[in-house]
């Protein structure tokens, strides 16, 4: 049995251990945030924070994630309540499609709680593993640019 | 005032917080996987189909051609194309058995346990090599011969231009299933009604025997514009099979290499000019690859002919044009649609114009670029709407363009610099809907219904994809009406419940679609100054209208059908013309640099300005050109499927490769607006337009770097570094 | 996604001398460390029915010891974990810089240096550092440990020289007896993240008295099935001091040195022209 943490709450896993943690999330967990575009780890739309660090969830069986902490998109905030950074990506056209989204915002997330550099560069190098193909990125590194400066204040 | 305002997107709150449900999100109880079994031959008669006795088929439903009880045909434009193979495979990838299976990877195992022989045949590959033609079209504009005659210079051109996969993020995925004898499909797609039409003869049933319903759509670029009528098709013929829903989800690589892409195109030019550098005339030929089966192609042709001049009037035209035949896995819808090819090809061409008459190819641009009153190849003279102009000199200014060729011209001849700078114009236009008699052939009808409770609601078969439909037309509705757009919610494109609105293709979403949803909310306004004495001010005063305008009924619709504005003229037959009813137009800079040790190329800034008449949301109208510019910069620089023996070797991301955030530039986007009094509160078409000058303005960037011009895309560092030897 | 999890059978032991004995009693288990490579094949449905040898609960591979002649990398160790200790950002710079690039984020904190040698990719972005910083890779097996030089323990394309039963515990690094004059790592990739390499190199010089080259460390990937070692080129330089005709000669030979092909990605032209082009600017001091 595995037994980790999703979200803040504490979950256990009966099924085969080698269940990635991608499907484990969506089908056992019912969360469905976290996406599969590519499942060799090149699109970023299954990106969750596996102890607060951004991974694709497509390539990690859930037993290697035994015992560790899960944060997904799920965590951040709902419809009625956005989280700041989702806010910011509202005011700022940061999703279009939105399937690319979940991921980028973890990842984001990550960049942000880790007090990561949030010049246009810093951010782009921290959102390099987040494919988007509405986007051009600009507004989602404006989104994200512009939540830092809130959350500095 | 709701249009010009950057509304927060209504869809926004759910993509933000992982409660939009794609359709692999969506719980099905009871629901099968479908998985595909294709052809591993781009030519041949299917000798046998064999099942490994070992395998436990009972498991599974199995589906082949002879399951299909209509017609096994994908229907759009041509009746050829198959649903299944039948006897005859005609490319790689080709769909000949289903097989669904409550476990997907059982499923995917049953697969390989089909073994298919073929017996090859003779497979053509390269288009110039197709003699079966699809579709050709000829335009014709004064008189050539005396065109060339008069000339000072001939200058000729011949360009290429490669496939490209649309590479959304969400890969095509529908399920079937049938509930109170309604044949229902649900999933990933742009157009419901082209789904419910292709069911229609698929499975011999009446419109409303069967229902398509969209899930939120990550990402559409006109790769499920047709190809989802197929795949709905083989999720219907396994759920019904197996009694129980069906759903197919495509990976990855199985999605690149199977389903369509942007049409190849080889374009040659033949140019007479005087020396002073005005058109005299244009002799232009159009190659475009379809591959196996019709499709789109004669359509995407269509387009790529009617813009293949490019932006400029010239006295004396000829377009000879046709899509050919080969045995690779038929191409389709990608933004731009023929346009992107064409306009590749005459923009670049004005560099080699400029190089042989010693004239700068802006100062050519400007020679010979549209304005009010100017006539096209077809004959049409653009009445209104001409943004070309403004386009041009607004970015030419931003970019600090003519400053930098000089500079960089410096910077290139100076030995000790690590790169070459260059930056590249190109300028196009972009017809907005569908070609000349398309718009009344669709007759698209959508609008609004004013339910008894006092709901509002928009209703369109026009599908959210990523680029803003819903809010767009919450805005439209609402100054339209003169209430808030927050008392408008937009019905699901489901075909139960929304009119064929048409296809959500062309840049016609808000120009058509959003003009009909605009002209049937002032149906309802006037309804509600008449009957109720006045438009309501408040939610509560909306409900006690609604009591007295649906008089008992649970609801009121309002609809609208297309009308054709009376001065378009077009005849399909000579094609001349009004080809669109108008135009929007873009002018771009791209500046960028290159490593002179390794060519590689890193774009520094993009500058770019749009006339797209105008905007009705500006935030999302910026994100569709930031958007589309990027997808045209990966067309220019990296990306290319590559060919073995008719089937893609890089369908994944891995080696297909799109631009990341590290790969695309800060653009400067300016908005303009040259209104069209046709369009909603004068809009015009905006998801294409972008798509089509990334690609020659990098080629012109790339000149002005090396002095190399190189007449194909993508510009990558191994053909730049060719070209330098 | 075809991969059948059902069908797995996962081996999870908690110490490296019960991994050790676990491979040896299932000598057909895939090792399997941070998955970033073996999860693709996994995801493609080409792993199915096979058991495998899951490494991520042997502590002792994850740590990073320095010690007094080299630091020591245990094999799980990540690219993340590499790029943010201040001992290998300071005395192995080269290293740093390629696990940068290995990727995007999200690989980087899962990818593992052991995993990384043991899929051994002709591309491996990593390996040209290591190679120039002459890592020792420390194999454990049946037989107790041994180390293999970086130079040994690629075969060809995905293949290493590791005998039936061994695992790779840990890769030292030795600190170089003197620190280099310069040093470079550059990759050119198919875009600017995310990226599979043309051709990646590493590169360290010492200069003596008089601006005379003492030694010289050059290594290509993506050149060859193996990264290669410029010895041709290092051989030639050496004791020379790095005049343009010099450089020149230098870079004759590094077609001996290399047999790049073409592949998916570019064209032995291609890797030709980047690789000399790279090689020349380095020994001139213009790359950074």
């Amino acid at each position: 049995m595995i037994k980790l943490t999703v979200n803040g709450k504490k979950r256990s896993f009966k099924g085969a251990p080698f269940k990635r943690l991608i499907d484990v999330l969506r089908e056992d967990l019912s969360l469905t945030g976290a996406k599969e575009g590519c499942g060799e780890g090149e699109c970023g739309a299954c990106t969750v924070l596996l102890d607060g660090e951004p991974v694709n969830s497509c390539l990690i069986p859930v037993c290697q994630a035994d015992g560790r902490k899960v944060e997904t998109v799920e965590s951040l905030g709902v419809p009625e309540k956005l989280s700041k950074l989702q806010e910011g990506f509202l005011a700022c056209g940061g999703a279009q499609c939105g399937i690319c989204t979940p991921g980028m915002l973890m990842t984001a997330h990550a960049h942000l709680k880790s007090h990561g550099k949030c010049d246009d560069r810093s951010v782009r190098t921290a959102l390099s593993g987040n494919l988007c193909r509405c986007t051009g990125y600009q507004d989602i590194v404006k989104s994200v640019i512009k939540t830092a400066k809130g959350l500095k204040r | 005032m709701s249009v010009g305002k950057n509304e927060p997107r209504r869809d926004g709150p759910a993509k933000l917080t992982g409660r939009a449900l794609y359709l692999d999100d969506v719980s099905i109880p009871g629901c099968w996987h479908g998985v595909t079994v294709r052809s591993s031959v781009p030519h041949g008669r299917i000798k046998s189909i064999a099942y490994d006795p070992s395998f436990p088929w009972d498991e599974c439903v199995v589906v082949t051609a002879k399951d299909i009880p209509g017609k096994n045909l994908v229907a759009l434009i041509e009746a050829d194309q198959p649903l299944l193979a039948d006897g005859v495979v005609r490319h790689r990838e080709e769909a000949i058995v289903l097989i669904a299976h409550a476990d997907r990877a059982t499923a995917y195992e049953a697969a390989k346990r089909v073994r298919i022989e073929y017996e090859p045949l003779p497979p053509v590959l390269d288009l110039e090599k197709s003699d079966q033609v699809f579709k050709s079209y000829l335009i014709e504009r004064g008189d050539l011969d005396a065109g060339f005659a008069a000339a000072d210079i001939v200058v000729q051109g011949e360009y290429r231009t490669p496939s490209q996969e649309q590479a959304y993020i969400e890969n095509n995925a529908i399920a079937a299933y049938e509930e109170d004898g309604v044949l229902t499909v649900t999933g990933s797609l742009q157009c419901p009604y082209y789904v419910l039409k292709a069911m229609k003869q698929i499975f011999d049933r009446k419109e409303d025997e069967i229902r398509v319903i969209q899930t939120v759509t990550g990402g559409g670029f006109g790769g499920k514009e047709e190809y989802p009528s197929m795949l709905a098709g083989h999720a219907a013929l396994l759920a019904l099979k197996a009694g129980r829903p069906v759903k197919i989800v495509y990976d990855r690589h199985e999605d690149m290499a199977a389903t369509t892409k942007r049409h190849p195109s080889v374009v040659r030019h033949r140019t007479a000019l005087t020396k002073d550098g005005r058109l005299l005339a244009q002799d232009i030929e159009v190659i475009m690859d379809g591959g196996a089966y019709a499709t789109l192609s004669g359509v995407v042709l269509s387009r790529g002919t009617l813009h293949a001049a490019g932006v400029y009037e010239c006295p004396n035209v000829r377009v000879r044009s046709k899509v050919v035949m080969t045995h690779t896995p038929p191409n389709g819808a990608f933004r731009g649609f023929g346009a992107p090819q064409t306009l590749f090809a005459a923009e670049l061409h004005w560099e080699k114009i400029a190089d042989a008459l010693g004239i700068d190819s802006l100062t050519l641009r400007r020679r010979n670029i549209f304005k009010v009153g100017s006539t096209t190849s077809t004959g049409q003279v653009l009445m209104e709407s001409v943004g070309a102009e403004e386009c041009l000199e607004k970015t030419v200014k931003a970019s600090g363009y003519a400053a930098k060729r000089k500079e960089y011209d410096r910077w290139n001849a100076d030995p000790k610099k690590p790169t070459w700078k260059g930056i590249g114009l190109a300028v196009c236009h972009h017809g907005a809907g569908f070609t000349g008699s398309g718009e009344v052939y669709l007759a698209s009808r959508a609008g609004v219904a004013l339910t008894a409770k006092g709901e509002l609601i928009v209703l369109a078969a026009s599908t959210e994809i990523g680029q803003g439909t819903n809010t767009m037309f919450a805005q439209v509705a609402s100054d339209a009406l003169g209430v808030p757009a927050a008392w408008f919610s937009v019905e699901t494109p489901d075909t139960h419940k929304v009119p064929d609105s048409g296809p959500t293709v062309a840049s016609r979403t808000c120009m058509i679609v959003g003009g009909l949803v605009g002209r049937a909310t002032k149906d309802l306004k006037r309804a509600f100054e008449n009957e109720y004495g006045r438009v309501p001010k408040t939610t509560a005063d909306l409900r006690k209208a609604a009591a007295v305008l649906c008089k008992g009924a649970p609801a009121r619709r309002f609809e609208v059908q297309f009308e054709k504005p009376p001065e378009v003229t077009w005849d399909d037959k000579t094609y001349r013309g009004d080809a669109y009813g108008v135009y929007s137009y873009a002018a771009i800079a791209v500046d960028l640099e290159i490593d002179r040790l390794t060519c590689e190329v890193r774009v520094s800034k993009v500058t770019t300005a749009q006339d797209i008449g105008k905007a009705i949301n500006p935030l999302l109208a910026e994100g569709q050109i930031i958007g589309g510019s990027t997808q045209g910069l990966g067309w220019a620089l990296l990306e290319e499927p590559l060919f073995k023996d008719g089937v893609m070797v890089n369908s994944q991301l891995t080696n297909y490769v799109i631009p990341t955030s590290l790969d695309t530039p800060p653009f400067e986007v300016m908005l303009v607006e040259k209104p069209y009094s046709r369009g909603p509160f004068g809009a015009k078409g905006l998801g294409e337009l972008p798509m089509d000058i990334p690609g020659p303005a990098v080629a012109a960037a790339v000149k002005h770097a090396t002095g190399r011009l190189i007449p194909t895309l993508p510009h990558t560092p191994e053909r730049i570094a060719q070209a330098m030897k | 996604m075809r991969g059948d999890a059902k069908s797995m059978t996962v081996l999870s032991p908690r110490t490296a001398a019960e991994a050790v004995r676990t491979y040896a009693k299932v000598p057909s288990a895939l090792p399997f460390a941070g998955g970033t490579d073996v999860m693709v094949g996994w995801n493609l449905g080409q792993l199915n029915g096979r058991a495998v040898l899951d490494l991520s609960r042997v502590a002792e591979w994850r740590k990073i010891r320095v010690v007094s002649d080299g630091v020591d990398l245990g094999s799980l160790v990540t690219h993340a974990q590499i790029q943010a200790h201040p001992v290998l950002r300071k005395r192995f710079p080269l290293l740093v810089a390629a696990c940068a690039t290995v990727g995007a984020a999200q690989i980087q904190n899962r990818g593992t240096i052991g995993g990384n040698i043991a899929n051994a990719s002709p591309a491996g972005d990593t390996f040209p550092a290591l190679s120039v910083y002459e890592a020792t890779v420390r194999a454990v097996g049946p037989n107790g440990r041994r180390g293999v030089p970086i130079s040994g323990i690629f075969a060809g394309v995905k293949k290493t020289t590791l005998k039936p039963g061994e695992l790779i515990e840990a890769v030292f690094l030795p600190f170089p007896d003197k620190a280099p004059t310069r040093g470079v790592f550059r990759k050119v990739g198919t875009r600017a993240a995310q990226a599979i390499s043309k051709t990646v190199f590493a590169g360290l010089v010492w200069n003596g008295k008089d601006g005379v080259l003492t030694e010289a460390r050059l290594a290509f990937g993506s050149m060859a099935p193996t990264v290669r070692r410029l010895h041709a080129v290092e051989g030639f330089l050496r004791g020379r001091r790095l005049t343009e005709t010099v450089i020149t000669a230098a870079a004759e030979l590094l077609p001996n040195d290399v047999s790049p092909i073409d592949d998916i990605r570019s064209t032995r032209e291609y890797r030709l022209m980047v690789s000399r082009n790279l090689l020349i600017a380095f020994l001139k001091g213009e790359v950074k």
